[in-house]
This record gives structure tokens, C-alpha cells and sequence, in this order.
């Protein structure tokens, strides 16, 4: 991930950037905010815009199809599904923002120390950081959670855990290419504190590689959150939530009752594509030499 | 032996140090996080502290950490991954039971993502900056953005339900499934061996689905790295060369530069192998698969440690293999790694 270009081409050389074509060259960065700003609006303004309560019982009968009333139909519980959509949101965003703030903080931290300082710790922890990497990361968020037990914080420690690496691969790499550089030498020369050497004159540095991933790992975090919460490791029912009501809507699956598991699937997949997006218009803006190459 | 032989040795070799890194990480996920085993397995069920101090001798969790950790090794080494206390089997056995199952729905799921990868990555690369080009990209980040389980339920709400062409679930027709036996687990290879050609249909109609929503979700990393290789060597020099000689397109394209371009692909393709057996959890549950990560939720349902335990260890020591596999096909494609 990381090295991928934008849908917006390059203006040609030497034309003056104006504001409609920096708008259009990054479009994606643009579509992908719009969206992400709009579902994170909706999720927070639901108890004003959700037609109905989305833990009571509507009127308007059980597993009602689709109607004016209730556009998005309703569950075996006389539930309103677009309430529950909106409200089912919440959870999925805020685990997702939590616990990509906690391991980009842990994984951009420990990059940087390993990488600076070198040594025995550096290898250590390359080895245990890549072989956490090279393990599923589902099933590694799955055994977490199992031995922690259900709940919000091991659901966001499960997640958090298992991004770390991520962001540790990418900061110890931009800190070991950028510790060789001349103004390391000239900080180094003037006095600095190693402290001071990393924290000063590296780490800002390593920032542009760094800020793509985040955008990118809350999709794939969104995803997994919709999984664990698929699987039965999320909050307890009546919670809103757009994994676990898939899972209730399977069920009911096979009587024909789609629109159960239809529309929370689509806003999983609306959320994850609007910040992959994001994250291809970061990356198109922070790297920009990388964009031709792929 | 020949120098791929000693090449696979030396690979083999180092994949140990490896493996054991992974291990010691499952170790201390599972017994140093905070969280009792025992507690975990007995804590809702109305038994005295003397029950849950029983339990702790048993599973060694009352010993010091060094020593857990040490036999945690030596039984691996050994082969032994304890018992399942909900069976009363040995992991070990409940895994190999499960291991065909998963299998096969992984490789036939690899099979569909990378031909869909490679097709549309090739096309895409072919088709640079063509309408084409742009809505291959954007099915590719689709692909890797969507729910798995949430595609499953689609394809089964449609194919299955509505359309009724394939089953909901399971390997097999329940009726065929009951006069079936088994040999290796390893269905599409058991039907032929019995000589059933009905039902090695049967087993393929049931594969289909899990495979292809497998497979789409992975396909696009591949399709997405087919192109982006597809098109760096495009611009080589040997490409043109090719041309020149007045070689057809399509060899230019599928001998000279897929060819080469295949390298970077096969290491994205073992990288997503673990994207593929996180998707196979999902997809197991979505099409009642009776594969390893069937076992493995049943096994966290019933706080079964041991099987949990052990079931994350399998998982290590199959990445680690399909990882040396890997390597390996590498340095086949690759003749400027010298083994």
C-alpha cells in the first residue's frame, strides 16, 4: 500500500497552478474528504435526523420492506433500519479513530527510536514488529479480543495492536534513510542531544511518509471492527452497529429480507472506499514524485 | 543436490529463527496480556476458586512465565498442542480434520484472485490511461474496500437465494454428504478418488461461491500491482526490442514483459496470503465452511484455551511455510537470485 496514484492527472509543465486545478488535481483527496466529512456529520447529527429510536420498536410491523415511512424497512424487532444506520456508524468510526491514534503514536514512536538508536534493540524489535506483520491480521485481532473478552477497549486495543507495525515499518525506515543526511551531521556537530537530533531535526522529516498511512489503516480498521463485530466480538446488542447488524440480518437472510444487510453493508463500503481515498490523495499530495512511477 | 536443493535448505534454515519469533509473539499475546485463561474459561460457570486453581495446574498457567514458555515450545516441537476440552481431542487432530476444508476454499480462492488480478492488471497496463484503465482502479479499490462477509452474504442473497443456482452452504449436498467418505478431507480430491464425478460437481458447485468472494477481495492488491509492474517494464528497453523484432503484440505483452513483470507480483501474492486466510475466517462463517477458522470460533465460544492457543500456532506455522514457499517460487522466476 502507499505508492498509489490519484484518478486526476498532472497538469503539464510550467502552468500555473490556479485554485480549479489544484481542486481537480486532487479530486480524489477532495470526493474522499467530502464523503468521510459527510457520514461522520450524519453519525454525530443522528439522534436529530434518525426518524425513529434505533433500539425501541417503530410502528410499522416487523421486517417491513422498504416504504416511505421507513426507507430502509425495518428489522424482526419492528426496528427502524435507517435509524439504526445512522446511529450504527458511531461505534465503527470511533474505533477505528482510536485505535489508529494509538498505534500510529506507538508504531511512529518506537520507529523512530529503533531506527535512530540501532542495536540490539532496533533488531529486536525489526524482528517481533515483522513477524506481528506477516500475521493475519484478523485472526490476530480475533485472538486479542477472545482472550480479553468482548467489549469497546479490547475491541480498540485488538485493533490498535495490530496496526503498530505498519507504522513502525515506515518511520524506521524514513528515520534510517534520514539519519545518514547532512543536516543530521551539522545538528549533530552544533551539540545537539541525540533527544534532540531525533525529535528536532528526524521525526518532522519522516511526517510526509508517515501521514499516508493513517488514512489508509482506518479503512482496513473500519473493516476489521465490522468483522469483529460480525463475528459476535463487539459491543452487546441493542447497540447500533453497522458489522453486528449485518450479522443479525444474516439470519433472516435466506426468508429474502435484504434490505437487513444491504444498506449498513453499503455504508462499510462507502466509509472504507471515501478514506482508501483519502489516503491515495495524501499520498498524491505529500510524495508527489511517487505519483508517476505507479 | 542442486543449488535450488541447497537453496531450499538454507531457506528452510532460516525460516526457524522465524518462526520462533512468531511463536514467542503468540506466547506473550496469549498468556501475558492481561486475562486469565482459566478465569476466561470457567469465570461465568458457577465453580469454587479451588475448581479455577486446578485448572491453572493443569494448563501450567501457575508457573513462572520462563517455564510456561519453555514447554509452550517443547510441546510444539513435539507436536503437541494439548486438548481441546469441548471435543476431548487433540488439537491437533480437530486441525488436521479442518486444515483440508480451508485448504482448499484458500487455494481456489488464491486461484480466482490472482486470474482476475492478472487479467485486469494486464488490461489496465495495456490500456494506460484509457477509460478502461481508470475503472479497472477504481474496481480494484472497490474490491479491497468491501466486507468480505458482507460480499458473501450478496452473492448468497442472489445466487443462492434468489437465483437458486448454488447452495447456501456447506461442501456438499447434505443426502451425498451422508454417503460420503471422506479420505484425505481434501473434497474435489476424494470425490475423484471414489470416482464420483456427480458429486466432485457437487463439491466444485459448492466451492464456487466461497471461493469467488475469497477471491475478489484479494484480486484487487494483485490486479493493482499486476498494473503497476506491468507498466515500468512496459517502458523497457527489451519491450521495444521485442516490437522491433516484429514479434506479435501478444507475445510482447505475455512473454517479454508479464513475464518479468511477475516478480514483484508473486511476492504481493505471498503477502496477501495472510489477507486470505483472515478473509477465509469471515468467509467460512458466511458459507457454514467447515474449515479451521469454523474450529477456531467455535473453540473462543466455548473458551476451549487450548484449542485457541493452538489453532493460532497452526495459523503461524502455515504462514511461515507459505512464506518459504514463496521465496522459493521467487528465486524460480527470479535467475538473478543465486541460490
Amino acid at each position: 500500500m502507499g505508492e498509489v496514484a490519484g484518478f486526476a492527472t498532472e497538469p503539464a509543465a510550467g502552468a500555473r497552478p490556479s485554485f480549479l486545478r489544484m481542486a481537480r488535481r486532487h479530486s480524489i483527496l477532495l470526493v474522499g474528504a467530502a464523503i468521510v466529512g459527510f457520514v461522520v456529520t450524519v453519525t454525530i447529527l443522528a439522534p436529530i435526523l434518525a426518524p425513529y429510536d434505533p433500539t425501541a420498536q417503530s410502528p410499522g410491523g416487523r421486517l417491513a420492506p422498504p416504504s416511505a415511512a421507513h426507507p430502509m424497512g425495518t428489522d424482526q424487532l419492528h426496528r427502524d433500519v435507517l435509524s439504526r444506520v445512522l446511529y450504527g456508524g458511531r461505534l465503527p468510526l470511533l474505533v477505528a479513530a482510536a485505535s489508529v491514534a494509538i498505534s500510529f503514536s506507538l508504531g511512529t514512536g518506537l520507529g523512530w527510536i529503533s531506527g535512530y538508536f540501532g542495536g540490539r534493540l532496533d533488531r529486536a524489535l525489526s524482528v517481533v514488529m515483522d513477524a506481528i506483520y506477516s500475521f493475519p491480521s484478523l485472526i490476530l485481532a480475533i485472538a486479542i479480543v477472545a482472550m480479553l473478552g468482548p467489549g469497546l477497549l479490547n475491541m480498540i486495543g485488538a485493533i490498535a495492536f495490530v496496526y503498530i507495525p505498519t507504522y513502525f515499518r515506515v518511520a524506521r525506515a524514513q528515520v534510517l534513510t534520514l539519519k545518514e543526511q547532512e543536516f543530521v551531521e551539522a545538528a549533530r556537530a552544533m551539540g545537539g542531544t541525540h533527544w534532540r537530533i531525533l525529535l528536532r531535526h528526524i521525526a518532522p522529516n519522516t511526517l510526509p511518509a508517515v501521514m499516508t498511512v493513517p488514512s489508509f489503516t482506518i479503512a482496513d480498521a473500519i473493516l476489521t471492527e465490522a468483522a469483529l463485530s460480525f463475528l459476535g466480538f463487539g459491543l452487546p446488542p441493542p447497540t447500533p452497529d453497522w458489522g453486528f447488524d449485518i450479522q443479525n440480518g444474516q439470519k433472516f437472510l435466506q426468508a429474502g429480507y435484504w434490505w437487513l444487510i444491504t444498506f449498513p453493508g453499503l455504508m462499510i463500503i462507502v466509509v472504507s472506499i471515501a478514506f482508501g481515498m483519502i489516503g491515495e490523495g495524501v499520498n498524491d499530495l505529500l510524495n508527489p514524485r511517487r505519483r508517476r512511477a505507479t | 543436490m542442486g543449488g535450488l536443493g541447497r537453496y531450499i535448505l538454507t531457506r528452510l534454515v532460516m525460516t526457524i529463527p522465524m518462526l520462533l519469533i512468531l511463536l514467542t509473539v503468540v506466547f506473550l499475546i496469549l498468556r501475558v496480556m492481561p486475562g486469565d485463561p482459566c478465569l476466561a474459561m470457567l469465570g461465568g460457570r458457577n465453580v469454587g476458586p479451588e475448581v479455577i486453581a486446578r485448572c491453572r495446574q493443569e494448563l501450567g498457567v501457575d508457573r513462572p512465565l520462563v517455564i510456561q514458555y519453555l514447554h509452550y515450545l517443547s510441546s510444539i516441537a513435539r507436536g503437541d498442542f494439548g486438548t481441546s476440552i469441548r471435543t476431548g481431542r487433540p488439537v491437533l487432530v480437530e486441525l488436521f480434520l479442518a486444515f483440508p476444508a480451508t485448504f482448499e476454499l484458500a487455494a481456489s480462492g488464491m486461484f480466482v484472485a490472482v486470474a482476475i488480478g492478472l487479467v485486469t492488471g494486464v488490461v489496465a497496463a495495456v490500456r494506460h490511461d484509457t477509460g478502461i484503465d481508470h475503472g479497472v482502479r477504481v474496481l480494484n479499490i472497490a474490491s479491497f474496500s468491501m466486507p468480505v462477509f458482507w460480499i458473501g452474504l450478496m452473492f448468497l442473497m442472489l445466487f443462492a437465494v434468489r437465483l437458486g443456482v448454488f447452495p447456501v452452504g456447506g461442501r456438499l449436498d447434505p443426502v451425498g454428504a451422508a454417503l460420503f467418505q471422506p479420505i484425505t478431507n481434501f473434497y474435489l480430491l476424494d470425490t475423484l478418488l471414489r470416482r464420483d464425478f456427480g458429486l466432485f460437481l457437487d463439491a466444485l458447485r459448492h466451492l464456487f461461491l466461497p471461493a469467488l468472494t475469497l477471491g475478489l477481495v484479494v484480486s484487487g492488491f494483485i490486479g493493482r500491482m499486476t498494473r503497476s509492474s506491468m507498466l515500468e517494464v512496459l517502458d523497457r528497453e527489451y519491450v521495444t526490442v521485442a516490437r522491433a523484432k516484429g514479434l506479435v503484440e501478444r507475445v510482447v505483452i505475455l512473454r517479454h514483459a508479464l513475464r518479468n513483470a511477475l516478480i514483484p507480483i508473486v511476492t504481493v501474492i505471498g503477502l496477501e496470503f495472510a489477507l486470505l486466510m483472515g478473509g477465509a475466517i469471515l468467509t467460512e462463517t458466511v458459507f457454514s465452511w467447515p474449515g479451521i477458522a469454523r474450529f477456531l470460533l467455535v473453540s473462543i465460544d466455548a473458551r476451549d484455551f487450548q484449542a485457541i492457543q493452538g489453532t493460532v500456532v497452526f495459523i503461524a506455522i502455515f504462514i511461515s511455510t507459505v512464506n518459504l514457499l514463496v521465496d522459493i517460487a521467487y528465486a524460480r522466476l527470479d535467475p538473478r537470485i543465486r541460490y
